[in-house]
């Protein structure tokens, strides 16, 4: 299972609480730009949310040093002390999900925790669960498939 | 498999302990010298001056080089270096390509500087510590490993125990495995920690290397998806027989705590921004461009293949309808690289496939399931087509081989080639080569020749001396026609060429053979720009591409840089820049970077300069060592067209051509005997002229010395480097 941040924009309002409620826990000051949660006005009245959805996991499989794992619930989690502040997982993520602050040395992203949603007025976000995917399995069965004694000169 | 080990094994000779030292702005401002003989280790300040007109990696390796030196020295001397040189850039995380690291040596192929730029963690773990580069000097009385420990601050000598492995698929994974950890660790080493495995980088040479002049030095990398070790190749010029010959088993490194601002960058944020920038470029456009995060280089084999560039049969041909049996799909489908597989961290380019479990049928490990780390280009061409060999098993096979006991594969495919032809010619027999088949496409008897050489046994022995001696010997030896030897030997200086065809394009040849080191590929790869795209019609124009080449990607030595994400990824717009073989947008990425790095001014001028400062310095090193003459500078005649009848007749209609339009000679009822003389003597006067204007371009005099002038221009007018070029004016 695959524990996320389910996210309905429809009911999005734009108040920024979600933004607020996160940078304000993980970055200790209000601001934006160190948000794992982003909410862009699109005009009218409409607003795009995205945090990460947990399940495509390209930055797992990208990163060169396995600092970026999956906990028990399902939830991408980077460790920082692993972390060579590359930045490829932030390149590779298609919607933007994985961020990064200037001269900060590791990147960030959304842990699921919920924070956000117990800010927001509007019920736009939950904390949900899902089923395993193929994409959220592949990185583990590529890892699987080179590994073991078999490729470092054992026999047949 | 090996046994393990672990520090309890490895017997003490001797410590050095330092103050590890924080780079600022990408330079530690001192080197680590190493006398394995003396079992000492010192530290050298780097002067200010050294910084501004060496710059770092290549530039620094070639000073010490020549001061530890002398022009008597030969590359078996003790006091022949093995220099690892880093530059300021090398080791930043954020720019793709950033973990080079610049080797330099007298070659023992060459007797002149090699410089040879390889991946893997062992340089930027060096560089760490606070070194910007590693002499390595002496020879040890024993077998001997030097474990540099920039965790703790300690440099030690061990004596290499009895039972460890010799070749490199098992040796740096037993190093690895057993110095994972450090002294410090609760048993003192063999920790199983993947941190701490990866913390690990070994510095090795194989079997091959103690017989043959042509052996590689193997640079590891843990890879921990694999929880196996990869290795990269300082490939070219025999630096791994340097090695070997001093005695040294390995050398390992350690160093822990890689970051994204390691370098201590003037503006951290400005690196991270051009390297954001380049991932992104990469991962949009590489499915488009030259797909190296699926293929790598072997993305080449059917392109080259198309353009009658890919060599076949001892670079005679440049194309076979067998070409497509390699071609990049072919490859894409055995690369079992469903995950990026860098050499440095955050390298998105991540070219460096393997394929897994890959099943040996010849030699020690037949049987046996392994990770074949390749094939690249060269390897596939060099010991694929040009060996007439289009079954990818036998070039896995070979590539592993070589890799494994230590042998450039370049070296061995051309040289490889040279012998199946001269079996062929008939000059070679079962009788001398003890029995091995020749014949093109045999590549169970290439993987002999390739054992035998690591034994140092029978014909192995011989052929591994490369081709510039075997065409000699077989003259003199064998009574084979010496001037036929000579033009098909591809070699210059005594460096086997790699693996594209020159013939049809000049800028090419000159490309190859106007170089310091000799053949190699990674100067100036003009055949497109010449002969496909015609945009270098006059001499002047080569022997502007031939300065301008060679200086821009020598920068990458001298930086710490891979030439690859230049241009194997563009933007997407670069054709509609002029100039856009320079793909100037990301030569303006590399200015940036390195003041983003180094917090110094640069441009593209500047760049330039900075190259050719340490060019020419190599040029006047080659002359103090008696070398760099221009006599020394012409390529074998199978470089540059048709050696054989045959060779001539495969491609008449062209040659006819060329007879016609560019010599003016009317080919109609002239003999092929006639064409090949006719052709050959234009050919080479071509050449003659384009020399001439390479050097006068370069600033160098017609014999090829740099002018005293040229060098006060650029700031390198040391005096030791004048005495040098004083001699040859």
């Amino acid at each position: 299972m695959i524990k996320y941040l389910k996210m309905d924009a429809s009911k999005c309002v734009g108040c920024m609480s979600c933004v607020s409620a996160c940078s304000r826990a993980y970055a200790k000051e209000d601001n934006p730009a160190k948000a794992r949660i982003q909410a862009l006005g699109l005009g009218s009245g409409r607003f795009q949310l995205i945090a990460c959805d947990q399940e495509c996991r390209k930055c797992v499989a990208e990163c060169p040093v396995q600092a970026i794992g999956v906990n028990k619930q399902g939830v991408v989690m980077i460790d920082k002390s692993l972390c060579v502040g590359c930045l490829a997982c932030v390149a590779v993520c298609p919607i933007g999900a994985m961020r990064y602050y200037p001269a900060e040395p590791t990147p960030f992203k959304c842990v699921a925790c919920g924070v956000c949603a117990k800010a927001c007025p509007a019920g736009a976000l939950e904390i949900a669960e899902k089923e395993d995917s193929p994409a959220s399995r592949f990185p583990f069965d590529a890892i699987a498939a080179v590994r073991g004694e078999e490729n470092r000169g054992g026999q047949a | 498999m090996s046994r393990a080990f672990d520090m309890k094994d490895f017997k003490l000779l001797a410590e050095t302990r330092f103050e590890k030292r924080e780079i600022h702005r990408g330079y530690a401002m001192r080197t680590m010298h190493v006398d394995v003989g003396a079992r000492t280790m010192r530290e050298k300040p780097v002067s200010e001056e050294m910084k501004a007109k060496f710059t770092g990696g290549k530039g620094f390796g070639l000073r010490l080089l020549w001061d530890a030196t002398e022009p008597t020295t030969k590359w078996d001397d003790p006091e022949n270096e093995i220099v690892v040189a880093m530059g300021p850039v090398c080791g930043n995380t954020n720019y793709p390509g950033s973990g080079k690291s610049l080797v330099v040596s007298l070659s023992p192929m060459t007797g002149v500087p090699i410089d040879s730029n390889v991946g893997g963690y062992f340089g930027p773990y060096l560089k760490f510590g606070g070194w910007d580069a590693l002499e390595i000097q002496g020879k040890a009385d024993a077998e001997t490993i030097v474990f540099i420990d920039n965790v703790e601050g300690a440099v030690r000598f061990y004596e290499s125990p009895a039972g460890l492995q010799e070749d490199t698929h098992l040796l740096a994974d037993e190093l690895t495995r057993a110095f994972a950890g450090g002294l410090a660790s609760s048993g003192g080493g063999a920790s199983a920690d993947p941190a701490e495995l990866q913390a690990i980088s070994v510095i090795s040479a194989g079997r091959g290397a103690d017989h043959s002049p042509m052996g590689v030095l193997n640079f590891s990398l843990y890879d921990r998806r694999r929880d196996g070790i990869r290795v990269k190749q300082a490939g070219r010029g025999g630096i791994g027989t340097v090695l070997r010959n001093k005695r040294i088993r390995a050398v390992v490194v350690r160093y822990k705590g890689v970051g994204q601002n390691s370098n201590d960058a003037a503006d951290p944020a400005a690196v991270q921004r051009l390297g954001l920038k380049l991932h992104r470029e990469i991962v949009q456009n590489d499915d488009k461009q030259c797909k190296m995060r699926k293929q790598g280089t072997a993305h080449l084999m059917e392109v080259m293949n198309d353009y009658d560039l890919l060599p076949t049969k001892n670079h005679k041909y440049g194309q076979d309808p067998r070409g497509p049996e390699l071609a990049s799909w072919v490859w894409e489908k055995l690369f079992s690289q469903n995950l990026p597989d860098g050499c440095w961290f955050g390298c998105t380019m991540a070219c460096a496939h393997a394929v897994d479990r890959f099943e040996l049928r010849t030699g020690p490990y037949e049987g046996q399931k392994v990770c074949v780390d390749g094939p690249e280009y060269e390897t596939a061409a060099g010991v694929g087509s040009n060996l007439y060999v289009y079954e990818p098993e036998g070039i896995l096979e070979l590539n592993f081989y070589c890799d494994t006991y230590g042998i450039d594969t370049i070296s061995f495919g051309t040289m490889t080639g040279f012998l199946m032809e001269c079996w062929e010619l008939g000059v070679l027999n079962a009788e001398r080569t003890d029995g091995i088949d020749l014949a093109w496409g045999n590549w169970k008897g290439a993987a002999q020749v390739l054992h035998d050489m690591a034994d140092g046994k029978r014909f192995g022995v011989l052929a591994g001396k490369g081709v510039k001696f075997l065409a000699r010997y077989f003259a003199e030896e064998y009574g084979a026609d010496p001037r036929l030897m000579r033009d098909i030997a591809l070699h210059g200086k005594g460096l086997e060429q790699s693996e594209y065809i020159s013939k049809e394009s000049l800028a090419q040849q000159g490309g190859y053979y106007l170089t310091n080191k000799g053949p190699q590929h990674d100067e100036a790869w003009l055949i497109f720009m010449d002969m496909v795209n015609n945009k270098l019609p006059t001499f002047e124009a080569k022997a502007e591409a031939l300065h301008y080449f060679p200086m821009f990607r020598t920068w990458f030595g001298l930086q710490g840089l891979c030439k690859l994400p230049w241009n194997d990824i563009e933007p997407a717009d670069n054709g509609k820049w002029p100039e856009s073989n320079k793909v100037p947008e990301h030569v303006h990425n590399y200015i940036a970077l390195y003041t983003a790095v180094t917090g110094e001014k640069l441009d593209w001028d500047g760049l330039i300069c900075q190259s050719e400062r340490v060019y020419n310095f190599q040029r006047v090193f080659n002359i103090r060592q008696g070398h760099g003459r221009r006599e020394e500078d012409y390529p074998p005649y199978r470089a540059m067209g048709p050696v054989l009848e045959d060779e001539y007749l495969a491609r008449e209609e062209r040659y006819d051509k060329q007879m016609r339009e560019k010599i003016g000679v009317d080919p109609a009822g002239k003999t092929t005997a006639e064409k090949l003389r006719i052709t050959r003597e234009y050919r080479q006067r071509q050449y003659d002229s384009l020399i001439d204007a390479v050097f006068k371009r370069r600033g160098w005099t017609s014999q090829g010395t740099p002018t005293p002038e040229h060098l006060a221009e650029l700031g390198m007018d040391l005096p030791e480097v004048l005495e040098v070029v004083k001699k040859r004016l």
